[in-house]
């Protein structure tokens, strides 16, 4: 072969060895560190693969938060089954009860969930999606809470 | 009355985009150079119609014209003006006038920057430029129109998202869009080019300085949107890994490789089909960006179904632009011709690898991005893919690109010796080794990941002991001198602050990655809580009134050694109209490191949550990107730039002078022979 050729077949293979070993290292980590999102209704079925980490969402109960100093127990609903989450520190700003939240953590041998991340979007009329889809498919969905307000009906002064 | 004047400003910048869009393209087709001087005027008339459209609608909002639809939907009475003004582009619809508007400032940079270039070349990349404000007009106008009218019209508006309602918020979208509507003049220009199936040098020496500048926006973009997420979010964190900051990392990416690969193309003239291929994704990764982060497609895929005309005119344009383009790119991509060879040892395969690993990183982005959206879509299943996964690629792949960074600038081009390099690499690599046992040894204390530390801080200082290296071996044969220095060149100098910026990054990132320290704690009036030597006293919480909401301020004093040295005060705002609650936190910043305090909620007994944070070396992510741009701006207004274009347009005035002396001596000619 000439050198040239030489060289540009070098050149071909060097690139196809480094995709191929960058295509498998990304779909390697996408197996190893992707999170699954569970209702609480699937966790008490016990769905939820053992020992991995995993997000969770659904609605805050109307009373359910408990804090003990830096600590925050409270139950999140997709009103088929409820599931109780235990957090230490600040909660988010938007986090109320009756408010759609998602938490990623692991379910420790008591069946709480133990909460490395409480996340309510910055949007008081915003519903993580799949806490949306997770309460549509249970038929609870208070409906005030599917519909983002229309931009079109702004609301009157002094109004929550 | 005003908004109806920039309502109308609007359809008629869409009837002068179409002109621009279709007179220069079609003439520039046909040679008819009538038609191609519609070009330059039309851009013009079309910047000076948007610029009225986008004063108008600020007009609407300074002066709270609820009768707008978008007006009232993102803006009171009660806000402080320079968030009313902020506001305009706070929400779809005006982000998307800000995006036809800035396209317009571009357009109008071309036609006055462009005067040296081919009246041919400057039509097809005007020509290319009015079709994109073509569709993003259209859309604008059929689905997302700003200017719509709400009757009756309300008293009060409501609120922009107190979020944005910051000094930071108010100028990180308008850079990133300089930066990502910059990119659209890169795009036309290698569009203009494969059309024309002028492909030269000279061509990617035209669209160097615009792709550079384009480049320094999206990175000031990206880096004030950070900053912005640091201290506003209330979290410590300056990047998520989220959807939106992942939509402008990826054009970011590509835009890097992009600057390299037309280095290439310019000085070897080679590569010249794969850099008009990244400059094609350079820009539709910009649209999907732009598009997907404001249609909240990338949040769920349930988007499209709430917005389906929107969802639709997106899916369309970017069919349009990217399938028109690489099927342009398809048909005429065979006439491209590369005529410099290399050797495997040289400046132009390392510029192939890196290449090849920022738009692999790029491509990893857009995956990491888009699985969870694909997976969702075909099997319902329910994942996402965060952060963890993120870091693996980055940490994984991101060291060979760096070891490159510091090899490029060493090794010539077409060929370099392979004994010579060696020699060359002699100090940098013993220097790289030794920093790199040195840190590992000294960080090596129980679980501190010694590894990864000494393994960024090797990386860093490799980086700048090549650079060093390669200075110094600019004057291994003279003297060095100021002068020497300064005629080193703009596009050495901002090769040289952009790679020091990255070592700096890398030095910040790894530090503040591997030593931030973090409390959460209660705490009364009067307690005191200790982190990294720093100690937090809380003095109480006192309430205060801003304009447009009420606040809880904190006063916290930090000692160190006994000595005060910083007072902080952190807050926690609601916000009266949405009565959202907003944490704002206090930060004590200098070089070394950062002091951050965020208070979390009131407690039964009268005591607060607070949370404290040391970061060490945070500042340098900051300052590292600023370096960074700066290098960018050194490099775009080399003055090399202009003198060859000073040159070129020399040689095609003289040329035309040329050609109609001999007309005249041709018709003068013909009169004499027949008289």
């Amino acid at each position: 072969m000439r050198p040239a050729r030489k060289r540009r077949l070098y050149l071909v293979l060097l690139i196809l060895i480094g995709a191929a070993a960058f295509v498998s290292l990304a779909m390697w980590g996408l197996g190893e560190y992707k999170m699954f999102f569970f209702k609480p209704s699937e966790v008490a079925r016990g769905e939820t693969p053992p020992g991995r980490a995993f997000k969770i969402g659904g609605l805050v109960k109307e009373g359910s938060v408990r804090r003990n100093g830096k600590t925050v127990e409270f139950t999140i609903t997709d009103t088929l089954a409820d599931v109780v989450i235990r957090y230490t520190g600040s909660l988010p700003d938007l986090f109320r009860e009756g408010q759609g939240i998602v938490a990623d953590g692991r379910l420790n041998a008591d069946g709480v969930f133990e909460a490395t991340n409480v996340l309510a979007k910055h949007d008081e009329n915003y519903m993580p999606p799949e806490v949306a889809e997770a309460l549509k498919e249970s038929g609870a969905m208070p409906p005030h809470e599917i519909v983002r307000p229309k931009p079109g009906e702004p609301r009157p002064l002094g109004a929550r | 009355m005003i908004t109806q004047l920039g309502h109308f400003s609007l359809v008629l910048a869409l009837g002068i985009a179409l002109l621009q869009a279709v007179l220069p393209l079609a003439g520039a087709q046909t040679g008819n150079r009538q038609w191609m001087g519609v070009a330059r005027p039309a851009a013009q008339v079309q910047f000076v119609l948007l610029a009225i459209a986008f004063a108008s609608l600020v007009w609407a909002f300074v002066n709270d014209d609820f009768s707008l639809l978008y007006v009232a939907s993102n803006s009171n009475t009660a806000m402080p003006t320079i968030y009313k003004v902020s506001a305009v582009w706070g929400a779809h619809e005006g982000s998307l006038l800000l995006w036809a508007f800035i396209l317009a400032i571009w357009s109008l940079a071309v036609t006055i920057f462009s005067r040296s270039l081919p009246l041919v070349y400057v039509a097809r990349v005007l020509g290319i430029m009015g079709l994109i404000s073509v569709g993003f007009l259209l859309f604008m106008l059929l689905t997302s129109n700003p200017f719509e009218a709400i009757f009756p019209a309300p008293f009060e508006g409501r609120e922009l998202n107190p979020l944005l309602q910051d000094p930071g918020l108010a100028i990180h979208p308008p850079m990133l869009y300089m930066g990502y509507v910059g990119f659209s003049v890169a795009f036309a220009f290698a569009i203009a080019a494969l059309l024309g199936g002028r492909l030269d040098a000279a061509w990617a020496r035209w669209s160097r300085p615009w792709t550079t500048a384009a480049w320094i926006f999206l990175t000031i973009g990206i880096v004030l949107g950070s900053w912005w997420a640091y201290y506003e979010l209330g979290w410590g964190g300056w990047w998520f890994w989220d959807p939106v900051e992942n939509a402008s990392f990826m054009p970011w990416l590509i835009g890097t490789a992009l600057i390299h690969s037309l280095a290439v193309t310019e000085k070897r003239d080679t590569f010249k089909a794969w850099t008009v291929l990244l400059a094609i994704f350079a820009f539709s990764l910009s649209l999907l960006g732009t598009f997907l982060v404001r249609s909240g497609v990338l949040t769920s895929v349930h988007a499209f179904a709430t917005d389906p005309e929107r969802g639709l005119f997106i899916l369309v344009f970017l069919g349009v632009v990217i399938g028109g383009s690489l099927g342009l790119y398809a048909w005429r991509g065979k006439q491209i011709r590369s005529s410099g060879s290399f050797a495997l040892l040289s400046r132009e395969m390392l510029m192939l690898l890196n290449n090849m690993i920022l738009v692999g990183l790029a491509a990893g982005t857009l995956l990491g991005t888009l699985y969870p959206l694909v997976m969702d879509a075909l099997t319902g299943e329910k994942i996402s893919v965060g952060k963890p996964w993120f870091d693996f690629i980055f940490m994984v792949v991101s060291p060979f690109l760096i070891l490159l960074t510091g090899l490029g600038p060493l090794v010539r081009w077409k060929r370099h010796d392979r004994a010579e390099l060696l020699r060359s690499l002699r100090v940098p690599a013993v220097v790289t080794v030794l920093s790199f046992i040195v840190a590992a040894a000294v960080f090596y204390a129980g679980d501190s990941p010694a590894f990864k530390v000494a393994l960024g801080l090797a990386l860093a200082i490799w980086i700048v002991a090549t650079l060093m290296d390669n200075l110094l071996g600019k004057f291994a044969n003279r003297r060095m001198s100021l002068a020497g220095l300064a005629g080193l060149g703009g596009g050495y100098w901002g090769m040289w602050l952009a790679h020091f910026g990255l070592a700096a990054f890398i030095t910040g990132v790894t530090v503040v990655s591997a030593f931030a320290q973090q409390d959460d704690v209660t705490v009364r009036p009067g307690d005191s809580v200790t982190l990294a030597g720093y100690s937090f006293r809380f003095e109480g919480v006192t309430e205060t009134r801003g304009p447009n909401y009420t606040a809880q301020r904190g006063s916290v004093f930090v000692y160190r050694d006994g000595k005060l040295i910083a007072e902080l005060e952190p807050e926690k705002r609601v916000y009266s109209n949405a009565g959202m609650p907003m944490t704002e936190a206090a930060i004590d910043s200098n070089l070394a490191r950062d002091l951050y305090v965020s208070l979390g909620e009131p407690l039964e007994d009268g005591s607060w949550l607070m949370r404290v944070y040391y970061k060490p070396l945070q500042s340098w992510l900051w300052w590292a990107g600023g370096l960074m741009a700066l290098g960018g701006i050194l490099a775009a207004a080399d003055r090399r730039y202009r003198r060859i274009l000073r040159r070129e347009e020399r040689q095609r005035e003289n040329a035309q002078a040329l050609l109609e002396e001999l007309l005249d001596e041709a018709g003068a000619a013909r009169v004499g022979g027949s008289n």
